[in-house]
Formats: structure tokens, sequence, C-alpha cells
């Protein structure tokens, strides 16, 4: 318990100077350019207080579970030698921890209006749920898509920055034949998708696969999976909305 | 709504978040491992740690932070504060949007800073790379790009300019770099691209972009107030990238100074 404690004021620490700007920021903006009171200060103290704990309990846990947890999971799939299941495995975490990601909701929602203004679907709610449902489907599938092509890509050996180049390739050629109103939405897609929760386990099975396997240098091999993930949804969303038109 | 009501409807909200995680981490070591989870007690405390330490953070972000943040953006992209008179702005000239470039690059600056997801993976490079890769250079590498990003997507919707040109010239350079750069930081560097927009930075952000788009004559929400986000994700990859860069340079002009000297101490 007291080991404990020590580690949370020692986290804390760091937290308080990783949050230091955003409030200098804040402050100095709203006082010395904008030259408007503080609205609520105990609303801000308070709220300061909460991020300062959240952040530090968050550091705590990651190091003794998400972490652990990833880079475990992946040693033992990469031991057991069942090619199928690791390739599941990578899909299904791709695509279970996108679906239900409270960002890429919002952004659906939101792409979903502009689409139904710019006469893309029909006005109705019922097209408009649709669509947005269809949009999360096809960025959870292109999320699984990159987590499972990323881990060949380990397993493999190949060079990250190839695949990545082909995929700008891809981007670049699908752009002009994609709905303009879709291009903004489909570019923010690839940013949107990798959540505070899905980043440290990712990494934790990439670079946990890449310290199994025998001749791969986790720095060099372990990473490249979240880029992957920001990738292809910008690819995946313009197919979709070249299909739609 | 009270405080603690709603930190509570965050907390429910975080714990369904984490569900279907949890749902694929237990079915995969259940079904497929067959076995027990090394010192699972202290694992499970780390994902309560994990969930409290988000629900804490979201709800004081949203008591003190995105009002105010979001308030600003509103504030600063107001025409009457663009040009100190009430009423709409008849001409878009860029020039008179320098307050909101600056708010957009230190607000990215700050707000990447303060990226829970940029610091589990800072955390990770620098421990497989042995401390070759240090946590602060690389988030402040990381920072440094967003800002730059930032700034230059709310310069983009204020002129109005298509997005996909500043992205697809952003990839050119991209390319460029990965050729001159020391291969082992190119999967990190293309990592940071996608791990930055996250928890904090998003919201802001998004507020910043919908609400220039909004204001500026002639943007539409729809169609302009989108893509800042992509600057966001595409910008860390160059800074990273440079960063790399400056310290390969740095160490090979060093290697020449020592060769130098040596052969000046042998002639």
């Amino acid at each position: 318990m007291k080991a404990q404690l020590l580690a949370f004021f020692l986290t804390a620490r760091g937290s308080l100077r990783d949050l230091a700007p955003i409030f200098i920021v804040i402050l100095f903006f709203q006082l010395a350019v904008l030259q408007q009171p503080i609205p609520d200060l105990v609303d801000l103290l308070s709220g300061a207080l909460m991020v300062v704990i959240g952040l530090t309990l968050f550091v705590m846990g990651l190091q003794m579970g998400l972490f652990p947890i990833g880079e475990s999971m992946a040693h033992n799939l990469a031991r057991k030698g069942n090619l199928f299941w690791l390739l599941a495995f990578a899909f299904t975490l791709g695509f279970s921890t996108t679906v239900a990601e409270p960002a890429l909701i919002a952004v659906a929602g939101e792409a979903a209006v502009v689409a139904a203004q710019a006469g893309l679907i029909d006005a109705g709610d019922e097209a408009r749920q649709a669509y947005a449902n269809n949009l999360r489907l096809t960025v959870a599938l292109a999320v699984g898509a990159a987590i499972l092509l990323g881990v060949i890509r380990i397993i493999k050996g190949w060079p990250l920055h190839y695949l990545v180049i082909a995929g700008y390739l891809g981007v670049v050629a699908l752009t002009p034949f994609a709905p303009p109103e879709m291009i903004g939405i489909a570019y923010d897609a690839g940013g949107v998708t990798t959540s505070t929760i899905t980043v440290p386990l990712v990494t934790a099975l990439g670079v946990g696969l890449a310290s199994t396997i025998k001749g791969r240098n986790p720095v060099v091999d372990g990473f490249g999976l979240i880029a992957f993930a920001s990738l292809t949804p910008m690819i995946f969303v313009m197919s979709y909305g070249i299909m739609l038109t | 709504m009270t405080p603690s009501a709603s930190l509570l409807a965050i907390l429910q909200q975080t714990i369904l978040d984490v569900i279907p995680i949890a749902a694929v981490l237990i079915g995969f070591q259940v079904l497929v491992l067959r076995r027990r989870i090394a010192d699972l007690g202290r694992v499970l405390l780390g994902f309560v740690y994990v969930i409290l330490g988000l629900a804490f953070f979201l709800k004081g972000l949203d008591q003190a932070l995105f009002p105010l943040g979001k308030l600003m953006a509103a504030q600063l992209t107001d025409p009457e504060f663009l040009s100190g008179v009430a009423g709409p702005l008849l001409e878009v000239r860029w020039q008179d949007y320098y307050a909101v470039y600056l708010f957009a690059f230190c607000i990215g600056f700050a707000t990447t800073i303060a990226e829970p997801s940029l610091i589990a993976v800072a955390m990770k490079a620098e421990q497989v790379s042995a401390g070759a890769i240090r946590v602060t250079g690389l988030r402040i590498a990381v920072a440094l790009g967003v800002a730059v990003g930032i700034a230059l997507g709310t310069f983009r919707i204020v002129t109005g300019t298509p997005l996909e040109h500043y992205i697809i010239a952003g990839y050119v350079i991209v390319l460029i770099q990965t050729i001159f750069v020391p291969r082992g930081i190119v999967p990190l560097a293309y990592d940071s691209g996608g791990v930055t927009t996250s928890t904090v930075t998003v919201p802001l952000v998004a507020a910043l972009g919908l609400g220039l788009a909004a204001n500026v004559p002639g943007r539409s929400p729809a169609l302009d107030g989108f893509g800042l986000i992509a600057f966001a994700s595409l910008f860390p990859i160059m800074s990273v990238l440079g960063y790399a860069q400056i310290g390969e340079w740095a160490r090979r002009r060093r290697l020449r100074q020592l060769e130098q000297s040596n052969a000046d101490t042998k002639g």
C-alpha cells in the first residue's frame, strides 16, 4: 500500500508537469489576448485537480495492467505457433475496439448530417442512421484489417515504409474519385480511430510480438501498427464513398 | 446535474468502452490460450486504475478545460474581435486571423504534451530502445508537429484552399524524409501520427475548426470544418523524422570532428 502511494505521488508530479502547458495556454489567451475574466474559478480548479488525478491513475494502470497483458498475450499467441489465432486476435482487437469508439460514433453522426445536406443519401432519419452505422462498420473493418496486416508485416519482417508509401499512393489515387463531401471526413477518420486504451494495447502487442519472434527488433519491427490503423480508414471510407455514388 | 452524478455517468461510459476490449482479451485468454494470467490481481488493479483514471481525466477536462477552450475558439474567430467593429466581415484577409493561428499553435502543442496515448507510446519507445529514444524529446517533437499542423490547418480553413493539396504535399515531404533518416526511427515516426489525436486534442481542435468555418465568410462547416485532425496526424510524422535527422547530423559531425582531431594528432 505504501509503495502504491509513493508511486502515485511520483507519477502525479509527472502528470502535473504534463498538464501545465495546457493550463498556461488557456489562461494566457483568456487573460492577455481576449482580456476576459475566468468564468468559474472553483470549477476550473476542481476540474484541474481531477485531470491530474485521472492522468496519474491512468499512467499507473498502464504499467500494471495494459502493457503486461498486451505483451503476455502477444508472447503466448506467438509461442503457441498458431498463425490463425494470432491473426484472428489481431483483427478482433482492432475491430472491436473501434466499432464502439465514442469519438467515431460522434464523427459518424456528424458525417451523416453532412452527407444528407449534400444529397449523397436520402434526408430521412432512417437513411442517416444507416449511413452512420455503415461508416462506423467501414472504419472498424479498416482498423481490423490494419492490425491484421501489421501483424503479418511483423512476422514477415517487411519494411514498414514500403507498405505505408503504397497506402499513401492508394489515398492519393482514390481522392479524385471520392465524393468531395466525404474527403474531409475520410482524412479525419484515420486520426480519430485510435483511442486511449487501444493505443497502449496495440503498441504492447507489436512490441511483444517483435521481441518474441527471432530476428525481429522491437524498435524497428514492433512499432508501426498504429500507422496502419490511421491509414486504412482513409482508403476504406473513400472506397465506401465511391460505392455510394 | 451535480458534479458527482456526471462523474458517475462518465465512469459508466468508460466502463462501457472497455467492455469490448476486455471481452476480446478474456475470450482469447480463456478459449484459445487456456492459461492463467500471471499476476492476475495486479493486472486487474491496473485495469481499475485505467478506468478510474480515464473517468476522472475526462470529467476534469469536461469541467475545466473544454468549456473554456470552446468558448475561446468561438471568441477568437468572432468577427468583432478580429476587426474591432461589430457586424460581419466584408472581406477575408488571412493576416487578420493571426491570433487564431497563434492559439492553434499553442493549443496543439499543449494538448499533445498532455495526451495519454502519446505518453504510453513514448514510454514504450524509451523502454525498448534502451534509452536511445527519450520520452521528453519524442513528445516535444510530436507536439511541435501537431502545433505547426493545426496552425497550418486553420490557415487552410481561412483561405479555403483544398485539403488534399496540403495532405498530398505532406506525403511527398514524408517520403523524401524517409529516404534520408536512420531506418530505426521510421516506424515510430509513422506511429506518432496516429497517437497524437485522442482524448484531449480532438474535442478542442474540432471545436476550433467548426467555429472557424462557421465564422469566416464563404466557408461552410460541413466542407471546411473537417480536416484539422488530418493535419494533426500528418505533421508529427515530419517533425519526428526531422528530429531523428538532426540527431543523425549532429552524430556525424561529432564523428568527423573526432576523425579530424585524430588525423591531426597523427600528422
